[in-house]
């Protein structure tokens, strides 16, 4: 009775896969494959409708893959020969695949394109997927770091704009922390377990974090420290809360006043409108990074966001480029924006009124025309995250003085960076 | 018994274990395929540089030798995490020990009622997922709003960071995890008790011996093997940390709950230097198994 149930069982199976299989070679459809992460995944299926409408005979099947696992599952897709036909991928993992290999030059297919062209995007975000004057990857949406302030506390500090020149950012902090006098409460938010401003401000100071065709650390530089030292004065001098554990949640503390000015990305703006409620909702806003000086702001902020790649193996590469085409046409960009509130890489999408209007997009606009790459390396996700992060942490507590924790850094990535160094001196030969 | 009884039933023994052999071979196949392949090829790649440009050429590994090890005896952050495992160990076996033992006897008394609610209510922290443990406790910690810090302050404690602090965060994260698995050694203890026959204690309490001295003279010395066998699994499931620091801590704060394992982590999963990596994780091998030597040894002197 078992038994025969068993084989019965298997036998209906056996003719699923056969049916299946029929079912797929009887048509002349192809598949391709995209991996998506997060919410993307979820909102670039109520897109797809649209695009195998136009192309019939392609369909799309997407994947979602969470964020936190999403570079791991793409490597290890990638080792056993499992890649999909396109992906979304962070702009600094670019360099990554690119090394690895997995994904394909693009040059081909854009020149031959009238819709994604270098022109219509932004030009620190294009650079962020050319690698040695090759594209690998298109940009889908962008991404960059500037300041959330609290309006209403800037005006009691005496300022009516936000600060231009990092003069001014100090004086206002110093202002902020003088209207609380013995409560616990800070001017900024600069967590050294976030690294980009660290870095933003590095840039800003001219610093090249990396020398020697980024096969050597250049930390210990005048330029990188003297705005390292200014950074860690915030800590130093109680203007920035020094531990992370205090701040559980960022949008009730900037509720709380417990600090005033976030550096963060436009993914916090929802956040933010969706906490800043009631008497609070017109109290605070976005504004560019002030720069050095002052005489040439916006200062300079981090390229970021994510952009679409081609994987080698994929067997069907014209298929999978019209989708990204489509993916990247004004009207597409201006829909997927209102869906999930991604900031749009083609310039032209920001002209809608939808996008236009938001008055916490704005900043990111002037923004984005001042943005630059961090350094192309596969190694750079490590200097950065593990550390810049960790050396900027004993500073800020004042475990190490500044100059030694940055010759350790350098010491650090010069380690990091062996295998590279060994790599191009064998290309050299 | 003639001869060819004797070859009768040689046959038969040696047919029973060829079949044996064939029975258990499905077992053999998969742990040698899933297990002894898989820790003879990290063995032998923690004697590479295999990292990300490895995985896209494969021409680019280099046999390094020791060198991974030498790197490693020389790397800070190794000692660290080391040191920071270590002090784990040290001071959440003897109180995940203590606590287990003293609510296992508890739970013997006989004055208890509704013994199985107290067993299963403590058992609970042991099965619940962590993830939603560690985001718990992490409110429970919270500095300024969390009700640690509020029951302290009744007493007039002054609020402590303990997550946040460098000095408190291993002892914040040692308190969580015997709370969370001290239910399994509890029962194993329990069933230790219940083996105890309960004549011993009558006889003890005629000879007129308190609580304590039936404590010290015939629980514990009768517990011994029990106690043995729970301070192994603990020292070296304790020695295996990483789940509480990575949800809880990630680490920090300063790297002052970096373990040893989620060092081996970062360096295998995040950063992909599996060369190195692999080298941390024979180096944790080998002081799991010393210690489960050393443990055996002292069993063996004791018992005698």
């Amino acid at each position: 009775m078992k038994a025969s149930k068993l084989i019965s069982l298997i036998i209906f199976i056996l003719f699923l896969v056969l049916f299946y299989a029929c079912s797929r070679n009887s048509d002349k459809e192809t598949t391709i494959k995209f991996w998506a992460m997060g919410s993307e995944a979820e909102y670039v299926t109520k897109l797809v409708p649209e695009f195998e409408k136009r192309n019939p005979g392609i369909k799309v099947k997407v994947q979602a893959v969470p964020w936190n696992a999403a570079q791991e599952k793409l490597i290890t897709a990638f080792a056993s020969d499992n890649t999909p036909d396109a992906c979304q991928l962070g702009n600094t993992w670019v360099p990554q695949f690119t090394y690895l290999n997995a994904i394909t030059n693009l040059d081909e297919y854009i020149n031959g394109s009238s819709v994604v062209k270098k022109e219509n995007y932004f030009e620190g975000i294009w650079d962020t997927n050319v690698l040695d004057s090759l594209v690998y990857g298109v940009p889908w949406y962008v991404d960059t770091r500037l300041i959330f302030y609290r309006t209403d506390i800037f005006e009691r500090a005496g300022y009516k704009q936000p600060p231009k020149s990092w003069a001014e950012l100090y004086d206002l902090c110093k202002k902020i922390k003088a209207l609380y006098k013995d409560e616990e409460k800070y001017a900024i938010y600069l967590p050294t377990n976030e690294w980009p401003p660290f870095i933003i401000f590095g840039l800003q100071n001219n610093a090249s974090l990396l020398k020697d065709n980024n096969t050597r650390a250049y930390f210990n530089s005048r330029e990188f420290k003297e705005s390292f030292e200014f950074l860690i004065k915030f800590h130093k001098e109680k203007l920035a809360p020094i531990g992370i554990s205090q701040v559980t949640n960022v949008y009730q503390a900037l509720k709380d006043e417990y600090f005033s000015i976030y550096i963060s990305g436009p993914w916090n703006i929802n956040e933010f409108k969706k906490w800043m409620t009631g008497n609070l909702t017109d109290k605070w806003s976005t504004a560019p990074m002030p720069s050095k000086s002052g005489e040439d702001y916006p200062g300079v902020s981090l390229a970021g966001g994510s952009s679409l790649v081609v994987f080698k193996n994929s067997q069907h590469k014209e298929e999978t480029w019209k989708f990204i085409e489509f993916l990247s046409g004004p009207s597409t960009q201006i829909k997927f924006y209102n869906l999930l509130y991604n900031l749009p890489a083609v310039k032209e999408a920001w002209e809608d009124s939808s996008i236009a209007n938001n008055i916490y997009t704005k900043a990111f606009y002037e923004q984005f025309n001042n943005v630059v790459a961090t350094p192309k390396i596969p190694e750079w996700e490590q200097i950065a995250f593990s550390k810049v992060q960790q050396y900027a942490e004993l500073a800020a507590r004042n475990a190490m003085s500044i100059d030694n924790a940055l010759q350790k850094l350098d010491k650090d990535v010069n380690q990091i960076l062996e295998k590279r160094r060994w790599l191009m001196s064998v290309e050299d030969e | 018994m003639n001869s060819k009884e004797k070859n009768n039933i040689k046959n038969s023994y040696s047919f029973a274990s060829t079949a044996a052999y064939f029975f258990i071979a499905p077992a053999l196949l998969a742990i040698l395929i899933f297990f002894f392949i898989p820790v003879i090829a990290a063995f032998v790649i923690s004697f590479t540089d295999f990292d990300i440009y490895a995985l896209g050429n494969f021409n680019t590994v280099r046999f390094v030798g020791i060198n991974n090890y030498i790197r490693l005896f020389e790397d800070p952050l190794f000692w660290l995490s080391l040191k920071n495992t270590s002090y784990y160990v040290i001071l959440a076996t003897p109180l995940s020990i203590a606590v287990s033992l003293g609510a296992a006897m508890l739970l013997n008394s006989k004055l208890l009622k509704y013994k199985s609610i107290f067993r299963l209510s403590y058992f609970m922290p042991y099965v619940t997922t962590l993830v939603a443990v560690a985001i718990v406790w992490r409110f429970i910690y919270h500095p300024k709003f969390g009700i640690l810090n509020y029951f302290l302050g009744l007493v007039g404690i002054n609020p402590i960071d303990w997550l946040g602090d460098p000095n408190w965060a291993m002892p914040a994260i040692v308190i969580m995890s015997v709370w969370k698995s001290f239910g399994y050694s509890m029962i194993i203890f329990i069933a230790g008790l219940q083996n105890i026959p309960e004549d011993l204690y009558e006889a003890a309490s005629l000879e007129g011996a308190n609580e304590w001295q039936k404590f010290k003279s015939i629980t514990l010395p009768l517990l011994a093997p029990t106690t043995l066998f729970i301070s192994i699994i603990t020292i070296v499931g304790y020695f295996q940390l990483f789940a509480e620091p990575y949800i809880m801590t990630q680490g920090g704060p300063l790297n002052s709950t970096l373990s040893i394992v989620q060092y081996m982590y970062q360096e295998g999963f995040r950063w992909w230097n599996m060369g190195y990596s692999a080298s941390i994780a024979f180096v944790l091998f080998f002081i799991i198994l010393i210690i489960t030597m050393i443990q055996f040894k002292v069993q063996k002197i004791t018992s005698k």
